[in-house]
């Protein structure tokens, strides 16, 4: 990228950064409930594994954001210290967790694109973002293995197992539709190859997921009317109260170090 | 990590006199300090001893990621989040092994697992305490897991193979534990008024419970024989106490924080001496009265319950996919 | 309260780098071999103990009876002459 096209990149890439960062953050937060609840010890260790990848990556993605910004904001500002409008996760990570079925659903659906999206970023133009997506992308893989396992064993398994997740399958569908939505700021960061774009996206994702659901014995949901973009800072009720519980004790202490 | 010497021997007579001479041979072994294995002949009483032992240690992991799980969604910054889960994680890991080292003696993880659920088996009570700060969480890695060690270093030469490699495991993962703990609590010790208030009420909490984790006084104990014999246990209760609070005091100290005792002070022989422990709530909350005795079962029974169809239907599918391999 | 019939156990044996031998490390309970895979993955390599791993049904090993141990292993006792410290060499042949 040259100068000028570097500068030009600064804010979406930012307002892009921010979106990934907040949806790994969020459905960490959501995750990490399942430690000590889960169907099996063993499955408590996956999730907590799984979200301490997502924290991870959460992580980076915010001092990538922080450095583009230069004003010395912290990854603790970024998740502490912002309001419901200003996460801009997309709305799927924000969605409670259910029972285990509906996290794995939720969980196979937002790795699928995880996935795809990551692996085109390690070939991003914008160095940082390509260095992070490498790291994010093996971690990617080994939670798909785990989700697309999990909804094989579910969707195949008993006949209540198959009919919970094809009911949360039903539910979380119409949250996909904002992933491939461009907005102009994706718009100029696909045209300078930053990101892949969303029509690009969608065809790989679709591919991938239709294997894993005629594995899982599950039917792809017909497309509905969509009102939610969390991405761009609509959310739903969820948001609030999950970040009044996540926030509350690092707000009642501004200042403090933990 | 968290056996507490409510590890008593079976009250079972030990066997018949015809085996007097195999029992021999296998007192030779252990004062030998060969190891005992899984499919090695044992005294019946040695085996009870330890499916308890290991079972209620199993058990007290798992119930004890719950009282810091309760701080996971609200722990104050990222690194604490990713170092609290890692934590609680570390402690369903702990479980998990020890399940695996019970289950070399002939009992099964389900049937363990329904003795813990319908609450006939014991688990170390110091988890029926409530965390309502976040300082607890601290105050749980620094001495529950600090008095822990203490526990464990020496079972890791427990004369039980699977046992003492599990806890080889286990002992290496749990330093982590206490340092975390401990660093936890410093940079609360070194903060704002009011972490430095939730620093030593935690203190003022864990600190008699803590040191009842160590079990009856050994005046009081009565079982101590026969594993010391077997070499499952190495040190009495006491002598364990006293020196995780000699090791204890001067890291209060330096944090500044009062150890809730007033009449501690340090004995002509360097050991500090403590007031006395009140045994009755020890008891009481061993019997089930605790605080959160009814709470922290109920949520276990409620993962389990609720996680039924989960288990089932991965097994429906493992049947399935086996039997199209074979088609 | 639900009783359902529990995972089969399945052992697990971790290379922990290359040019070394799997080591047996313990069991955990999984649904089919995939979950034992991923499962050993989540349990016993959460500090880069291993680069490799084998997951292998626990009703699948057959192990020697300890009560053989005599008629299978002392006979290798007496047997000293296949060791290379049992031959004496002149301390001037080198090499050897």
């Amino acid at each position: 990228m040259n100068a000028m096209a570097q500068e030009a990149s600064k804010a979406p890439t930012f307002t892009y950064a921010i979106r990934q960062a907040d949806t790994a953050l969020i459905l960490a937060q959501r995750l990490s409930a399942w430690i000590g609840h889960g169907p099996a010890i063993e499955e408590d260790l996956g999730f907590a594994n799984i979200a301490l990848d997502l924290l991870g990556q959460a992580r980076l993605l915010y001092a990538y954001a922080s450095e583009i910004e230069s004003q010395g904001r912290s990854e603790d500002d970024f998740a502490y210290l912002r309001e419901e409008c200003d996460f801009l996760n997309v709305t799927m990570a924000e969605i409670p967790n259910g029972d285990f079925g509906f996290t794995i659903v939720r969980q196979c659906l937002l790795d699928c694109w995880r996935l795809e999206n990551f692996e085109r970023l390690t070939h991003s133009t914008d160095s940082r973002l390509a260095e992070i997506a490498a790291k994010s992308v093996k971690e990617i893989r080994y939670h798909l293995k785990y989700s697309a396992g999990w909804l094989v064993r579910l969707g195949d398994g008993t006949a209540e197992s198959h009919r919970r997740v094809a009911e949360a399958l039903a539910q979380l569908w119409p949250y996909v539709h904002e992933w491939f939505v461009e907005d102009a700021a994706e718009s100029a960061l696909v045209a300078l190859g930053v990101v892949p774009a969303a029509a690009d996206l969608r065809e790989a994702f679709d591919k991938r997921l239709a294997l894993i659901l005629a594995e899982a014995t599950l039917s792809r949901p017909a497309d509905v009317e969509y009102r939610w973009f969390g991405k761009r800072g609509q959310h739903t009720e969820h948001l609030g109260r999950l970040l009044g519980e996540m926030q509350s004790l690092h707000r009642a202490h501004p200042g403090a170090q933990w | 990590m968290y056996t507490q010497s409510l590890n008593e021997p079976s009250s079972r007579p030990v066997e018949a006199l015809d085996d007097a001479e195999r029992l021999a041979r296998f007192q030779a072994r252990i004062d030998a300090e060969e190891k005992i294995e899984p499919k090695d002949w044992m005294p019946d009483a040695y085996r009870q001893t330890l499916i308890r032992q290991i079972s209620q240690h199993a058990h007290s992991e798992i119930v004890g990621m719950l009282p810091e799980g309760n701080w996971i969604s609200r722990a104050p910054s990222l690194m604490r989040k990713s170092i609290l889960i890692a934590k609680v994680q570390d402690e369903g890991g702990h479980g998990a092994y020890l399940y695996s080292a019970a289950e070399t003696l002939g009992v099964s993880r389900a049937e363990l697992i329904e003795q813990l659920l319908s609450g006939r088996a014991k688990y170390s009570s110091i988890f029926n305490y409530p965390t309502p700060t976040w300082a607890d969480t601290a105050a749980i890695g620094w001495l529950v897991d600090g008095a822990a060690i203490m526990n464990q270093i020496p079972l890791c030469r427990c004369s039980y193979g699977p046992y003492a490699r599990a806890m080889v495991r286990v002992c290496k993962e749990e330093s982590f534990h206490q340092r975390q703990g401990y660093h936890a609590m410093l940079s609360l010790a070194r903060g704002t008024p009011s972490q430095r208030r939730m620093a030593q009420d935690a203190l003022n909490r864990w600190w008699w419970p803590a040191l009842m984790m160590f079990g009856p006084p050994d005046t009081a104990s009565h079982h101590t024989g026969l594993s010391v014999k077997w070499k499952i246990k190495r040190f009495t209760n006491d002598e364990l106490r006293q020196k995780f609070v000699d090791f204890t005091v001067p890291q209060a100290e330096f944090l500044g924080l009062t150890v809730p005792d007033p009449v501690l002070r340090k004995g002509d022989d360097g050991h500090y001496i403590t007031g006395a422990l009140d045994w009755s709530e020890f008891n009481a909350v061993l019997k089930g009265n605790g605080p959160c005795n009814a709470e922290r079962l109920r949520e276990r029974r409620t993962a389990h319950d609720d996680g039924a169809w989960v288990r089932e239907a991965a097994i429906a599918h493992a049947a399935k996919r086996s039997a199209r391999a074979v088609a | 309260m639900s009783q359902t019939q529990d995972w089969p156990l399945f052992e697990i044996f971790v290379r922990a780098k290359s040019g070394l031998d799997h080591k047996h490390v313990g069991s955990l309970h999984a649904a089919d071999a995939a979950m034992a895979i991923e499962h050993a993955r989540d349990l016993y390599t959460r500090r880069e103990e291993g680069v490799s791993l084998w997951v292998v049904k626990s009703s699948d090993i057959v192990a020697s009876d300890p009560r053989d141990s005599d008629a299978l292993f002392t006979p290798a006792a007496d047997k000293i002459y296949r060791h290379p410290t049992f031959y004496d060499i002149p301390k001037e042949v080198e090499t050897l």
